[in-house]
């Protein structure tokens, strides 16, 4: 596994760990690490450093929706063009080109399913190429960025054995 | 009433492990260190394949040796990651962990009076199994100044005209010490001369974290000489499970193969379709959890280094064997005052024979976090004592 890979593959489920310890596990000089993490952020591999929140558990009302869009490909630009439309929302979280019955994923938070099926109606769903759209509300999350939510490592095991 | 028991268990002492275990077990705020087993459940998928094969209803015996699929799985597996051939139908048995694979071999191959030599420090069922067995073990003392690797000269001393048998426990248990190509070869020509067979406990094969694990039987000559014993319980993070096997000429093997049908009948059944999935599907698995051990391993190395414990760097398995020496006391009383003073628990060496004096087991088959968190209050220790 190369340098960069073992790199991301730690950092993508632990952003907050340090250089310098990153580079003891890894067994290399800090400076290779450092090296490698600019080179990443340049080259835009790596494009953010994100906390997993468990907003349930907070006081903040949140509202997350999947919205599947069917759409009409735009001569010379196929889906970029509406794709790019639909993604400078700030509101929207992330657009997806799929293949199946529909052509883009949306999704999207709100503060209320108000707020969220105002959003759809007035600014998705009004646009030339959307066909169609068809809105999924999440009820609960389970696990979200490959992390089980609300669950709390217990470790079964005997405390000491051969 | 007479003595109901037999006069040689009662000799046998009970595992020096029992006794921390009972003090660790009533604290409830201690950090273990000691543990020997992966932190890691069994990948969802095998476990998966387990639960499925109870619901198809498959909950009866499986042949003795082993349902045929997974024997020609282990016999691929052990193709393709150590370049090691066994034919599935005559040179193998699935046994119920490495454990028995361990008792079968020393009981199908050593009459009474032949001397089988365990090099020690190692894991804690090789001197009562060969005693059991109606054998005399011998040990070996393994050196730190070797990185606790057997030499030919420290085998060739222990050598008597009553040694039959060489106990490979690589890599090791409780030192992580491995035994490369070169060392093999050394051992190996000892080995023919005397006209020795080894059993070898590969259990932590697939936990290697230089070159690829080399196996004893790799080297010319010592197929025909070698039990090879492995098992899902490390590499898979299948413990549970309890599903090892044994490997080796069929003359061996067929003998082993009566004692084990009329002793255990055959493996866990689940245990055994959830391992065909295993060897089928983990590769990547098995990768990932080395990867995860092998970070683990160069954090603890270098912390031992940091505070300034003297420890050789191990390459197997996850353990390190740090040196307490210098503080003047037995690993066993450094053991006790670390878990009653900083409320961390490992294993003291002398869990493992005599020669672990003034060594601690420490486990890396924890999370980097709670290693931090038991590395702390271990260098708090010992700066107190310093």
């Amino acid at each position: 596994m190369s340098m960069r890979e073992q790199i991301l593959l730690i950092i993508e489920k632990n952003s907050r760990m340090d250089l310098h310890e990153l580079a003891i596990i890894l067994g290399v000089e800090e400076a290779v690490i450092v090296n490698e993490m600019e080179q990443m952020e340049n080259e835009g591999v790596i494009c953010g450093y994100h906390t997993l929140i468990d907003w349930e558990k907070t006081s903040v009302e949140k509202v997350n929706a999947l919205i599947e869009v069917r759409v009409t490909p735009q001569r010379g630009k196929g889906f970029d063009s509406i794709a790019e439309r639909i993604y400078k929302y700030p509101e929207v979280h992330a657009v997806y080109l799929i293949s199946g019955g529909f052509d883009l994923l949306v999704t999207l938070e709100g503060k209320t399913l108000k707020e969220v099926s105002q959003f759809v109606s007035e600014k998705l769903a009004i646009l030339d190429s959307v066909i169609s759209t068809a809105t999924h509300f999440i009820l609960k999350k389970y696990k979200d960025h490959g992390t089980v939510l609300g669950t709390k490592d217990v470790d079964e095991r005997m405390q000491v054995t051969p | 009433m007479r003595n109901p028991l037999n006069k040689t268990i009662g000799e046998i002492k009970p595992s020096g492990i029992r006794k921390f275990f009972d003090i660790v077990s009533e604290m409830k705020d201690a950090i273990s260190l000691g543990v020997g087993e992966p932190d890691f459940e069994t990948p969802w998928h095998i476990r998966d394949e387990g639960i499925y094969s109870l619901e198809k209803g498959r909950t009866f015996y499986t042949s003795n040796a082993g349902l045929l699929e997974l024997r020609e799985e282990i016999s691929k597996y052990l193709k393709r990651r150590f370049d090691l051939n066994y034919d599935a139908k005559s040179e193998m048995i699935v046994t119920v962990g490495g454990s028995e694979a361990i008792d079968l071999a020393l009981r199908a191959m050593v009459d009474p009076g032949d001397e089988v030599l365990i090099p020690q420090p190692s894991y804690v069922s090789y001197e009562p199994c060969a005693i059991l067995a109606g054998a005399t073990p011998v040990i070996i003392k393994l050196k730190q100044e070797n990185q606790f690797r057997l030499t030919a000269q420290e085998l060739e001393d222990a050598i008597t005209d009553k040694t039959k048998i060489l106990i490979l426990p690589f890599p090791n248990n409780p030192t992580g010490a491995i035994m490369e190509r070169t060392d093999l070869e050394a051992i190996a020509k000892v080995i023919e001369k005397h006209d020795l067979f080894v059993i070898s406990d590969e259990i932590y094969a697939e936990l290697c974290y230089t070159d690829k694990h080399v196996s004893i039987v790799n080297i010319e000559g010592m197929w025909d000489r070698t039990i090879l014993i492995n098992g899902f319980s490390k590499s898979h993070a299948m413990t549970g499970w309890r599903l090892g096997y044994a490997c080796g000429p069929q003359c061996i093997i067929e003998q082993m193969y009566k004692i084990h049908q009329f002793c255990i009948m055959c493996a866990p059944t689940t245990s055994q379709y959830a391992a065909v999935d295993a060897l089928k599907n983990g590769d990547a698995d098995v990768q990932m959890m080395r990867e995860a051990y092998n970070q683990r391993r160069r954090y603890l190395v270098h912390a031992f280094k940091e505070m300034g414990l003297e420890c050789f760097e191990p390459f197997g398995a996850f353990y390190i064997f740090p040196c307490i020496k210098e503080f003047g006391m037995t690993s066993d009383v450094f053991a006790t005052k670390l878990l009653e003073e900083e409320k961390v628990a490992v294993v003291p060496g002398t869990a493992f024979g005599d020669c672990g004096e003034g060594f601690l087991r420490i486990s890396y088959a924890y999370s980097l976090e709670k290693l931090k968190v038991a590395i702390g209050r271990l260098d708090h220790f010992i700066s107190k004592l310093r």
